[in-house]
Formats: structure tokens, sequence, C-alpha cells
């Protein structure tokens, strides 16, 4: 009965390729949307990553509890043999340490006293052994000014910064912080380029200087505030970050002592984890919408092909066709349509997903002018979530639909057939 | 110690010299709290001080001591030069009423201390720069009352509350402190901010007799919004109204 129905449906088109088509549409437009929207969701979600959590942080648990404070003096002392280490276990993660720190920043007259001051949040980065940062913080497109430092001598200031205290490319400022034994410290260092990122809490004060410099200038050398992990891949893998950083957490962390390091992977950091959770309850609210809408587009499909075929139904009802094999035979056939259609639209939408998460959709044209940086490149991410997404309300929706078209079969009476049918 | 003579005022609130016969003029059992604080104010001051102190810092990793010495005038004036460990040797600090500098010869620079800066805390340890400026008398600053006596280290104290006066802006709102009722010294301090919250804690540990005075030799001093133990700071050496030459009060001082 399968193959004769299936040959059915390929021999009349007028019953299967409407259905299929829109069955089709419909998935591999909700497959790609889920695609779009996790990606979407991934892209929100990196610039806090990139700048400040990582998608795994290791700091001492006694940072942890103050990171606020941004305490240098509760840095990591030695990270080489355990970046060596995370190296070796973790290839999957690229590992990058940082130091977070606060300092006062001095612009000297011509006699060397201060002509104007403020407030900086000083970043240090792996300038010289880690280019990835410089792309991960889109440094080169944050660029207003100058260039990026190419010694341990210069530094980068926020362009809202530089302006405050009428600073310009070349001039020498000094950082006035604490160490982290709590000595006070000084060092003089040369102003190389200017950025913005568009984002109000660096653009405000923040500075960016090569690790090894800020190493020095906090007697930090060798040591880090944090090490930060990221995916190769880009995406933050949420299970596999709890999973790990349960696994570093087991073999490193000591809970009597308050310097041994501890991971947090990004959802469990500050806010974040609600806000994650908000974001993931808002794009399932509108994934949920666009599949519901999608089944009543699907299920009218369905409904309208039962009725198309209220002529062929009629005769078959009145060659003496039995009711429920009739009504079985509209089933089948809906869920052979549901799946072939399902399949050809997650095999279009996956497709276009694929290609929007490896190619991406550049939109930087939009703000050709504007001094904002943001990732001026859309990607979508393909996951197997998304195949469910558009496969199941596929497959059901056309089922459905014929499951309640299909009733009108025992509605049908023998004795008006030829009146209906205008015998 | 003479950090600054503000340091002084607000750190201890030294001593009192003055004869128990202004007390027994009202009340010998119970001051009154502005009596207390004319007595402390007074006793603050000296034409001059010279001192050597070492200033011993608890933090979570540890210790470390810092050793300076210091001079101050009776305008205001103070000028500190630290003498070790090696990375802060040769930094200075200059107050000029109530502004602050600190020179650093590692980088040649002379930085201003202002603004935000002055809450900060000076070479890691539990006092602020505030705390060093801040040293107008406590009875320009504060409304006092005595609220009772208690005992702290074995020794009876006045407890005297102070709070702000309307007029005046200051670093702690209220201060609460427990004065030796013979030698008339703050044993024990709180500080706290306009919230009500304890902000710091000090006291004084050990006390010596110079010349006529009673003057606090070993101090303790905490910030309760870190987590490390307290500072130390211990007097080693202490002068009072010897000849100081002007030249020290100037930021040519500072590069000299």
């Amino acid at each position: 009965m399968t193959r004769f129905l299936i040959i059915g449906l390929l021999r009349d088109r007028s019953r299967s390729l409407f259905p299929l088509l829109t069955v089709a549409a419909g998935v591999s437009i909700t497959v790609f949307m889920f695609c779009f929207m996790t990606g979407m969701r991934g892209d929100a979600i990196s610039a806090t990553a990139a700048f400040q959590t990582g998608h795994v942080r290791i700091t001492t648990s006694a940072y942890h509890q103050l990171e606020h404070q941004l305490p240098v003096d509760l840095a990591l002392l030695e990270t080489g043999e355990l970046m060596t280490d995370l190296r070796e276990t973790e290839p999957a993660l690229e590992w990058t340490p940082r130091i977070r720190f606060g300092c006062l920043l001095d612009v000297p007259d011509t006699d060397g006293e201060t002509r104007s001051q403020g407030p900086a949040l000083g970043l240090a980065i792996d300038l010289k052994n880690n280019p990835a940062e410089i792309k991960r913080l889109n440094l080169e497109q944050a660029l207003t000014d100058g260039r990026l430092p190419q010694s341990p001598d210069e530094l980068l200031i926020s362009q809202q910064m530089a302006d405050q205290l009428e600073l310009k490319i070349g001039d020498t400022v000094t950082l006035l912080g604490g160490t982290v034994y709590g000595s006070t410290s000084l060092v003089n260092l040369h102003l190389c380029g200017t950025m913005n990122f568009g984002i109000p809490a660096v653009d405000r004060g923040g500075i960016i200087l090569d690790l090894e410099a800020a190493g020095q200038f906090l007697d930090l050398s060798g040591g880090a505030t944090e090490i930060l992990g990221f995916f190769r891949t880009g995406f933050f893998e949420k299970a596999y970050a709890e999973q790990l950083a349960a696994a570093f957490n087991v073999s490193h962390n000591d809970d009597s002592d308050e310097f041994s390091p501890v991971m947090y992977p990004l959802h469990r950091q500050s806010s974040l984890g609600q806000i994650l959770e908000l974001w993931h309850l808002f794009s399932t609210i509108l994934i949920g919408m666009f599949v519901f809408v999608m089944s009543i587009v699907l299920w009218n499909s369905g409904l309208m092909g039962s009725l198309r075929r209220y002529g062929e139904i009629g005769i078959r009802l009145a060659f003496g066709e039995n009711k429920h094999r009739l009504y079985r035979s509209l089933l089948y056939e809906s869920v052979f349509i549901g799946l072939a259609g399902s399949l050809i639209g997650s095999v279009i939408g996956l497709s276009l997903g694929a290609w929007m998460q490896y190619k991406g959709l550049d939109y930087g044209f939009a703000f050709k002018n504007s001094s904002m940086i943001l990732n001026s490149v859309i990607r979508a991410r393909v996951t197997p979530a998304a195949f469910f997404a558009g496969f199941i309300p596929g497959m059901l929706s056309p089922l459905l639909g014929t499951m309640i078209s299909g009733l009108a079969v025992y509605r049908r009476q023998t004795a008006q057939l030829f009146k209906e049918l205008e015998v | 110690m003479n950090l600054s003579r503000g340091l002084m005022t607000a750190l201890v609130t030294l001593l009192c010299c003055a004869p128990p016969a202004l007390l027994a003029q009202t009340d010998v059992t119970h001051p009154t709290g502005q009596q207390l604080l004319e007595r402390i104010d007074a006793n603050m001051v000296s034409t001059t001080q010279s001192s050597t102190f070492s200033m011993t810092i608890q933090t979570r990793r540890g210790s470390r001591t810092i050793r300076a010495r210091s001079w101050a005038d009776e305008n205001d004036n103070s000028f500190t030069e630290f003498l070790a460990p090696p990375r802060e040797l040769g930094v200075k600090m200059l107050k000029l009423d109530n502004q602050l500098w600190t020179f650093h010869p590692g980088t040649d620079r002379v930085i201003r201390i202002a603004g935000h800066l002055l809450r900060q805390s000076v070479m890691g340890s539990d006092l602020s720069y505030e705390d060093l400026l801040d040293n107008r008398e406590l009875l320009q600053l504060y409304e006092a009352r005595v609220t009772g006596i208690d005992t702290v280290a074995d020794r009876s104290c006045w407890v005297v509350e102070l709070s702000t006066r309307e007029d005046m802006e200051t670093a702690y709102h209220t201060r609460r402190l427990w004065v030796d009722q013979e030698q008339y010294l703050p044993l024990m301090e709180e500080r706290y901010g306009r919230s009500g919250r304890l902000l710091k804690k000090t006291g004084i540990t050990e006390v010596s007799h110079i010349g006529d005075r009673w003057y606090p030799r070993r101090m303790y001093f905490r910030d309760m919004l870190k987590t490390g133990d307290g500072t130390e700071i211990v007097i080693e050496e202490i002068e009072f109204d010897i000849a100081i030459p002007p030249h020290l009060f100037t930021r040519a001082a500072l590069r000299k």
C-alpha cells in the first residue's frame, strides 16, 4: 500500500507538489531562522566574552569574589605552568592571560608636573605573542588615530579620554597604580594610538597596553589577574564549558587556599547567567511564535489539500472504499509529504545556515560613517536543535491538518454522493 | 610619627596633657564632649615635629614594612621621605595646606594627588590620602558628646561620639572614640560613613611619655572595607619644636 500511495503522489502532482513545496518552504525558513537567531545570540555575548569573561575564565578564588574592585593584589602569580597544562589538556580552547587593573593616568607639563589627570581602566593583553587578541578585541578597527603598540613602553588610550586630557600621539603619560604587593608604582609610557569601541565602559577611561609592560608596572611579571579561554570554533559551548570548569575546579581549586585557581564558564560570571537566560527565553519565544505560525500555514495546506480532493474522495467512497481505509490512506499520504517536505526544507535551511555561518553577511556599509565598533558580519550557527525545530513541526503540521480535514470523510453520505458529484 | 600632622589629628586625636583641673571646674567624672575635644586639639599643637616611623601593612598575601622620615610645621605643611624597602626608596610626599604631591625618582615625575585618588590607599596601607590631608581640629568639624564609660585594654575610657557639624564636610560622618581617662589618648576609635557603615577602626596599643606629653608609640589602623589585617604604625623617633629649613616645604624639595 505504501508503494501504491507514493507512486500515486508522484504521478498526481496536484496532490503532492503544492503541499510538498509549502512544507519544504516552511521548514527551510524555520530551520534557517533558528540558525540565524542562535548565531545572533552568539554575537550578542561575544563582545562581553572578548572584553571581560572569555568563554571560561580562571582567576584566584579571592579575586573572583572582589573582581569589581580589580584587586591586582589577588592575582595569579605564576601562570606559566598552568598555561602549559591548559594548552596541552584543552586544545579545543585558546588560552590567554590578561591583567586588568585600575590606575591614575597623569599627564605632565613641560616641567614634569601634573598638567591633567584622570582615573583609567587598564587592560593588558599579550600583544607580542598572541595576535589573536588583536583580532578578538577588534583593535585594528577600533583605532581612531595612530597605531597599535609595538614596544612595551607604548599604550592605547580611548579617544574620549585623550580628548579630555588633551593628548596627542607621541605624548608621554604616567600611570600611577598599586603593585601586586601593595606598593605604589609609576611608569612613563608613550601614547601610540587612540581607540573607540562604542562600549561606554571601555571608552570612558580605557587604556590598553602589552602584558609584559603591565607585568613590570604592577610587579606581576609572569602572572595575570585572569586567564581566559575561548573556544576555537568562536561559539560558546555551554555544556562543554560547564563540564570543563567542574573538572578543572576539582583538580585545581582548594577551598582552604583563597589563591588557588578557580574556573567559571561565561554564564556563571556576574549577572551574565541571568542575561543569557533572558536572551534564551526571548529567542525561544520568537522561534516558538515563528514555528507556531508556520504550523498554522502547513496545517491550512493540509486542509486545502483535502478540500481540493473532495471529488476524488467522493468517487472512492462511491466505488465502495471503506471510510477508515480512506482516512488512513490520507494520513499516510500526509506523512510522506511531511517527511519529504521536511527533509528537503531541512537540507535547504541547514545549507543556508551553514553558508551564513562560514561566510557571514556583511552589513558594514550601514555603519560606514558610524564611530561605533560593532561586529559588521552577521553569522548564523547550525546546531542539531535547528534541524529538529524545523523537522518536527514540518512532519506534524500536515498530518494534523489532514487528521482534522479528513474527518469530513466520515460525514459524507453515500446516498448524497451522486447528487454532490452531479452525476 | 609625623607622616603629617593631619594623620596625628585624624588617626589618634593625640594626647591631652592639660591638668585635670580643667575637668574639675565642671564635672570630674563626666566631662562634656567639647571639653574633651578641646583638650585633644590643644595637645596637637607643637610648632614643628620630626619623626621616623615604620608602617607594617598586613595584606592577604603577607606583610611588608615601610620606613619613612617626616617633618611637619604648625601651618599644616609636611614633608615625608620613604627610606625602605628598596622599591619605595626615594619616594617623597609633600603636603602644603590641603594639597598633596608625590615624587617618584624612577619616573622623575611630581604627581598631584587630588579628586578620587584622595580616597585611595597610601602605599597599599589602610590609610587613605584623605586621612593624611584632613588635619583640621576635631572641635571645628564635629559636635561631641560623652555617651558613657567603657574599658579598653584594662584602662577606663570616656566614650565620645562625634557628629559632623551641619556646615562642615568630613570624610567620616560620625566617629566614636574611647578616650583614656588618665592619659587622654583615644585608645580606640571607630569611623562611620554617612550611611552608618563602619569604615575604619583605629587604636593605640603602646604609649610613651615624651617630655611633658603622653604620645602614642604604636598604633593600628584598619580599613573595614578591605580584607587585610590592618596597618600597624610604630614611631621609632620623634622630636618636637625643632628647626626645619623652610625650603623643605616647597615642590622643588621633592626632586632633591
